[in-house]
């Protein structure tokens, strides 16, 4: 029986479990290998290499890039980008835990409620950080409104000001936080919860007994949505907080345009890389832990 | 129905199956004959579901794992496609996103059937499985109840006509009441159209109810092969003997012959006849089965005369319905199990109480002796 | 059950970060509409900014690009990712794991590291800044995200579905694209639309690829806000909302509408 160059093909796909694997992966795994690791790399390379005259690389190795960080001005703008993105996961903790509670007890509006915290989640950034402009800004909304029922005589500057950033973060960041924790919420078991109060324990109790231990997994992936983005963040501090409120993502842009130091840019982009990979294997370790904790593979 | 000359339709000739270091079939051969309703009975992680996909082909037998055959012609390494056969799944595995005549029609389409005598033929195998087409065609298959979706899946299989039906725990899923009419009609069928059924299950009165033959498989090897008869009251191994029905197990070691089988003595000096067997000789260990509903109950001093015997005290009487199970204990920490039929427990209950002195007794001939495993 | 009871304030506090979320995007509307040019008092309402918007070429010109570039991305992300995850889901092979690990990094890296990364390697090598390059770009940071979301549906994936289709006479091809294609449907349009939406948003990492000439409507709307207080913002954001917002509501529609395994009786 001859059979078909079709049939062929297929006869060798399932016989070269390898070569069928890989063809599937090479497309994209080519595209990222090109155009993701590779330029990382490069990177990688020029924040180890002399700074260049007309901006660009020269030549050579040197670890002055990286050594650079120790300077007092570089390590604030470390401590702060480390701080506010703590402080802004906090906050979203403490704000997304309560909503994303109530939305899995809020019966026939759980839609509603959960369309209403998706919405912004996908609502572009840019958008919602100039909301945020809107109203802070001297001539904005709340500065306006204060003064017409003449409360105030003079705006309240909160555009520019580290409140305006971390207010900009928790603004763009909260749905990341509730999202994981109302999945890890409703997949809980509320006969756990019955079983508890069988077995005596009052309503705080069963919270921080039970409720909270098993809703833990996505608390930490919340968690870590929230703040790896706002180590990076850029934008947000960009445009609400002025010059005087640097992190490191605009330091690593300002090496890139004005100041024309790339290999100190990049050194700073692997600082932040750094931060990033240091708080993923912190949540990798508390993951595991949590998962022991919730019995769950 | 089932010609025992004509040549098999499906051969094993010493398969073997390796994932890894997990050996899921060991050097399994058998036969199905044409028309057979051949079921694969055993424990789950037996292998009975591997043998099953070796058939169908989502698995190949090792490098030298010997020969899987379909109408005598070698298929270790033909795809599922290629196999011409039909098979129920025991998640049914209906698509989803397809009605249940498309569901239905997906086979005669692969299969290249003529556009215009496909929807006949998807009638005619709803109303063999007695489907509304009109009810149920347009549905999808999240619209059925489970019993409904278990004859979809049969009607998907049995439209094509194929001369083998495969089947994977069909009726795991359904209900008690629903199984067992399920059961006959699955029977009806196999009859009917002439297909051989082969039917993997780890339900041992399923496949004792409906089979031609059974091969009870355990641990990777075909334990036993044969009619249910044989099976259940000649069972080869001690595994077989407790994995279809219950039984009774006795240890002895054989002494010499006499009329009609062998003397046996056990461990607590009882005397027993056994009927000959190919395993038994004079000095050797010996291991015999018997069944509970086999056994009788008499007073110590009522035995009769050449019949086995073994005294001890009832411990618990339970009550079940269309028997009564009395549970004796033995010397020695045994215990055995007799089933009394149960006459009326008004009219005329059963003489027997807790804690009394009571021998079992049976006859030599009913004495199966097991094979080392 | 009494458990369902919520006390009074976290009903308020919850209340109040719905405002949060919401108002400042409502105020942003509402004064899309406002016939005032820099007031942020109401004077009345008015379609002008909208008409505003249609007199100026950047912002017309930034769309048509950043639907190109959104359009022809996503269509490479999807298809690399859900063949990526394919080999992910159904093959063990050599290099699994780690590829599995490295899937996971552009998740992770900042935006603007991946943005400048990609700069160098496209002025290293000569490459001119365009839409071709932040096309580029794009595909590059969405194919792990299309991947992920493209697994997670896989891994709920009933592959008995495939054998029966198999054994019904359906070859590897076939079975692919009548039974697995189709159950992977919804991942397959969450993950394009996930795609889509981040490429359509992208700021960062295009500001740094997109060089001088071709600018995508994010760049547009970055540079109206910085210089700018005219309220045609307002009513480029409120569209960038309402269409977020149409999207959304579909790929609710798609995800939900086709069950994964029929429901149990």
């Amino acid at each position: 029986m001859s059979r078909s160059l079709r049939q062929r093909a297929l006869d060798y796909f399932h016989h070269n479990p390898t070569v069928r694997a890989w063809s599937l992966v090479a497309p994209g795994g080519l595209w990222l290998l090109v155009f993701f690791l590779v330029p990382v790399f490069m990177m990688f390379t020029y924040s180890f290499m002399p700074r260049g005259m007309y901006g660009g690389v020269e030549s050579g190795f040197t670890l002055e890039h990286y050594l650079r960080f120790f300077d007092s001005l570089y390590l604030t703008i470390l401590m702060r980008t480390t701080v506010d993105a703590t402080v802004c996961t906090v906050a979203c903790l403490l704000l997304g835990y309560p909503v994303a509670y109530a939305i899995t007890r809020a019966g026939r509006f759980k839609g509603l409620l959960l369309f209403l915290v998706i919405l912004p989640f996908w609502t572009s950034f840019l958008v919602r950080t100039f909301a945020m402009i809107f109203l802070l800004r001297d001539t904005g909304l709340i500065n306006t409104a204060l003064q017409s029922i003449g409360l105030i005589d003079e705006p309240i500057v909160m555009l520019y000001t580290p409140f305006a950033v971390m207010l900009g973060l928790v603004y763009g960041y909260l749905p990341f936080m509730i999202l994981p924790i109302y999945a890890s919420l409703e997949k809980l078991d509320l006969s756990l919860l019955e079983a508890a109060e069988v077995l005596g324990a009052r309503p705080a109790a069963r919270f921080f007994r039970v409720t909270l231990p098993l809703s833990l997994p996505g608390v930490v992936a919340g968690a870590l949505l929230v703040f790896i983005p706002s180590l990076g963040s850029f934008l947000t501090s960009d445009l609400l907080g002025g010059a005087k409120e640097i992190l490191i993502g605009n330091l690593v842009q300002n090496q890139f345009t004005a100041a024309r130091n790339w290999p100190f840019g990049s050194a700073a982009s692997f600082v932040l890389m750094a931060l990033v990979l240091v708080s993923v294997l912190i949540y990798l370790r508390v993951r595991e832990r949590s998962g022991d904790a919730a019995g769950a593979p | 129905m089932v010609d025992a000359d004509a040549a098999p339709v499906v051969e094993f000739r010493r398969v073997s199956k390796t994932f890894g270091s997990f050996r899921a079939v060991r050097d399994i051969s058998f036969e199905i004959r044409k028309g057979e309703f051949f079921s694969l009975l055993g424990p789950s992680g037996c292998g009975k579901t591997t043998t099953l996909r070796l058939l169908a082909g989502f698995e190949s037998p090792d490098e030298d794992g010997g020969e899987v055959r379909l109408h005598g012609d070698v298929v270790n390494k033909k795809r599922p496609y290629e196999r011409r056969l039909a098979m129920v799944f025991q998640n049914y595995a209906l698509f989803p996103h397809l009605t249940v005549e498309r569901n239905i029609a997906f086979g005669l389409e692969m299969r290249g059937a003529s556009k215009s005598e496909m929807p006949d033929r998807v009638v005619a195998a709803m109303s063999m499985v007695r489907l509304d087409a009109k009810t149920f065609g347009r549905r999808l298959p999240a619209q059925l109840s489970g019993g409904q979706r278990q004859r979809v899946a049969l009607a998907r299989a049995l439209v094509l006509e194929p001369s083998i039906l495969l089947l994977d725990e069909p009726l795991g899923a359904i209900d008690l009441k629903l199984r067992k009419e399920m059961q006959l009609e699955l029977k009806q069928l196999n009859e009917q159209l002439g297909t051989t059924f082969v039917y993997v299950t780890h339900d041992q009165e399923e496949a004792l109810t409906m089979s031609d033959r059974i091969a009870v498989m355990d641990n990777a090897r075909v334990a036993q092969l044969g009619s249910p008869a044989e099976i259940y009251e000649n069972p080869r191994t001690r595994f077989v003997a407790k994995f279809i029905g219950e039984s009774n197990f006795v240890e002895a070691t054989v002494s010499d012959r006499t009329e009609g089988g062998w003397r046996a003595v056990t461990a607590h000096g009882e005397h027993l006849i056994v009927p000959d067997h190919k395993t038994i000789a004079a000095g050797r260990a010996v291991c015999i089965a018997v069944r509970p509903e086999w056994l009788d109950i008499v007073r110590p001093d009522a035995v009769p005369a050449g019949e086995n015997a073994l005294t001890g005290a009832v411990r618990d009487v339970l009550y079940m319905g269309e028997t009564l199970h009395v549970l004796v204990a033995l010397p020695g920490d045994r215990s055995m199990t007799v089933a009394l039929r149960n006459e009326g427990q008004f009219l005329r209950p059963i003489p027997w109480r807790r804690g009394d002195e009571v021998a079992v007794a049976w006859m030599p001939v009913d004495c199966q002796v097991l094979e080392e495993e | 059950m009494h458990s369902l009871k919520l006390p009074a304030w976290l009903i308020v506090l919850v209340g109040a970060v719905y405002v949060f979320l919401h108002a400042p995007l409502l105020v942003l509307v509402l004064f899309s509409f406002n016939d005032s040019k820099f007031s942020v008092s109401w004077e009345g309402f008015t379609l002008r900014w909208y008409e505003r918007l249609l007199e100026r070429d950047d912002i017309l010109e930034g769309l048509q690009a950043s639907l190109v570039v959104g359009v022809t991305s996503t269509v490479f992300a999807t298809v690399f990712g859900t063949l990526l995850a394919l080999a992910l889901a159904r093959y063990k092979f050599k290099g699994r794991l780690m590829l599995e690990g490295l899937l996971y990094v552009p998740i992770v890296t900042p935006e603007i590291v991946v943005g400048i990364s990609l700069l160098i390697l496209f002025v290293l090598v000569g490459f001119p800044l365009g839409l071709p390059t932040v096309i580029i770009a794009h595909v590059a940071f969405n194919i792990s995200f299309v991947v992920v979301v493209v697994l997670a549906r896989l891994q709920g994936m009933d592959r008995t579905l495939e054998e029966a289709a198999m054994i019904l006479g359906a070859d590897e091809l076939t079975t692919f694209w009548r039974v697995t294609v189709p159950q992977l449907w919804p991942g397959i349009v969450a993950g394009a639309m996930l795609a889509f939406t981040m490429s359509f948003d992208d700021y960062v990492i295009t500001s740094f690829v997109s060089g001088t000439g071709s600018q995508t409507l994010p760049v547009v709307v970055y540079t109206m806000v910085r210089k700018n207080v005219e309220p045609s913002i307002n009513a480029i954001s409120t569209l960038i909302i309402v269409a977020t917002t149409i999207l959304i509501f579909i790929a609710e529609r798609v995800a939900r509408d086709k069950p994964l395994t029929p429901a149990k009786d």
